[in-house]
């Protein structure tokens, strides 16, 4: 086992690497130890998650997606406070059990519950697996969580708008060469690029 | 048997939804594993200090799109069984403008927000919070996006198809800019750190 790599803090980190000698080097100087062990290359990465996505094409005939399966949450919760309403309301419809979609909806619920395990397993095994907060330096914590928050609910509105996401759309739909796909992804980034001034105080 | 095997009948309504989630473990996996759970990584990419976002896609994009096209080619996979999102100019448009500034806010996206959350981070849940309500938002709205959300559809269509060119001219042009995007992101990530 190679000993873990840390950024930053001094502590004395035991040899043998894994969490268990990340937490006890942070107890030790009780400075936050960051990375136990260094990314992936992100390339290497990237080929990953494309022979994920060719194998959903292979195996399923349909590709990988995210946003769905928030839409199959919210039906889901619609609908056990107020059934009728899941059941006609036509967003709400689209994603409930015994529609034509049904199939795809639950589909894409098991691939997001297996992506929370699959991140949860490898930033485990990696020792990065701590409470937190991801923000830029110059911005308290409340402020990142109100925008965390703020930037979901907007993508939401997006992926809503899209019919999909980064998943459904840029990777799935951008590997079939979807003419939406290209157009979402293209659109995206030059958004995100043309905001990003306004957040640099969130990043940076 | 042929591709897509569900298609094909090779197996059943179980065995997909343990592909679903099998895949998806995997998905999480490379997501967290190139650092995509972290969501100053993720927007690093919009300040150019951080290229990983564009070299993790669009390998992933190249790779499927090789995939796709040999397997395609060979006989091997029935590309017409591939459900191929249909296309809606204007919302899809709209949609990812509203998108890409909601993830320079935010940091994270739908499947990267799950990672950041399962892997114990705070802002990752808000991501996730974040979400469903815009999810909720929209659905309760939805007459007055109606009209935008049904505008300019065009089925499914592929690039190739819309310009008149051959798929693997296309194949050819993407993994062309790929291999130009990567050495410049690899420049630019150079020039950050000299």
């Amino acid at each position: 086992m190679s000993r873990p790599r840390r950024e930053g803090a001094a502590a004395a980190v035991p040899a043998g690497g894994g969490a268990a000698a990340l937490a006890a080097a942070r107890a030790v100087d009780g400075s936050r130890v960051r990375a136990a062990r260094a990314y992936m290359n992100p390339y290497v990465a990237g080929v990953g998650i494309g022979l994920v996505l060719l194998g959903a094409f292979v195996i399923m005939g349909r590709g990988l997606g995210a946003s769905g399966a928030f839409s199959s949450a919210v039906a889901a919760g619609v609908s056990s406070v107020a059934p009728e309403r899941a059941r006609t309301l036509e967003p709400y419809a689209a994603y409930m059990g015994d529609e034509r979609r049904g199939p795809l909806s639950d589909w894409l619920v098991l691939e997001i519950l297996g992506v929370t395990i699959g991140g949860a397993l490898s930033a485990w095994l990696a020792g990065r697996l701590r409470r937190g907060i991801d923000k830029g330096p110059r911005i308290t914590d409340r402020a990142r969580l109100t925008y965390a928050f703020g930037g979901g609910a907007i993508m939401g509105l997006g992926a809503k708008l899209a019919r999909g996401c980064t998943s459904g759309q840029a990777l799935t739909g951008g590997a079939l060469l979807s003419v939406g796909s290209w157009l979402f992804i293209l659109a995206a980034f030059a958004a995100a690029y043309a905001a990003a001034p306004l957040f640099r105080k969130e990043w940076t | 048997m042929n591709a897509p095997l569900y298609e094909a009948g090779a197996f059943g309504e179980t065995g997909a939804l343990l592909f679903a989630l099998g895949l998806g473990v995997v998905f999480g996996w490379f997501l967290e594993r190139g650092g995509l759970g972290n969501a100053n990584k993720l927007a690093g990419q919009f300040y150019l200090t951080d290229m990983t976002v564009f070299k993790v896609m669009f390998s992933a994009i190249v790779t499927t799109l090789l995939g796709v096209y040999w397997l395609s080619k060979l006989g091997w996979l029935d590309l017409p069984l591939v459900f191929l999102p249909p296309t809606y100019l204007v919302p899809q448009l709209l949609g990812g403008v509203v998108f890409g500034i909601g993830f320079v806010m935010g940091g994270l996206c739908p499947g990267t927000s799950c990672v950041s959350a399962s892997t114990g981070k705070v802002d990752g849940l808000l991501v996730v919070l974040g979400m469903l309500c815009g999810v909720f938002a929209f659905n309760e709205l939805f007459p007055l996006f109606e009209g935008v959300y049904r505008a300019t559809p065009m089925g499914s269509v592929t690039i190739p198809e819309l310009l008149g060119v051959p798929f693997g001219a296309v194949v050819f042009a993407i993994v062309a800019i790929a291999i130009a995007g990567f050495r410049a992101a690899e420049r630019i990530e150079a020039r950050g750190r000299a």
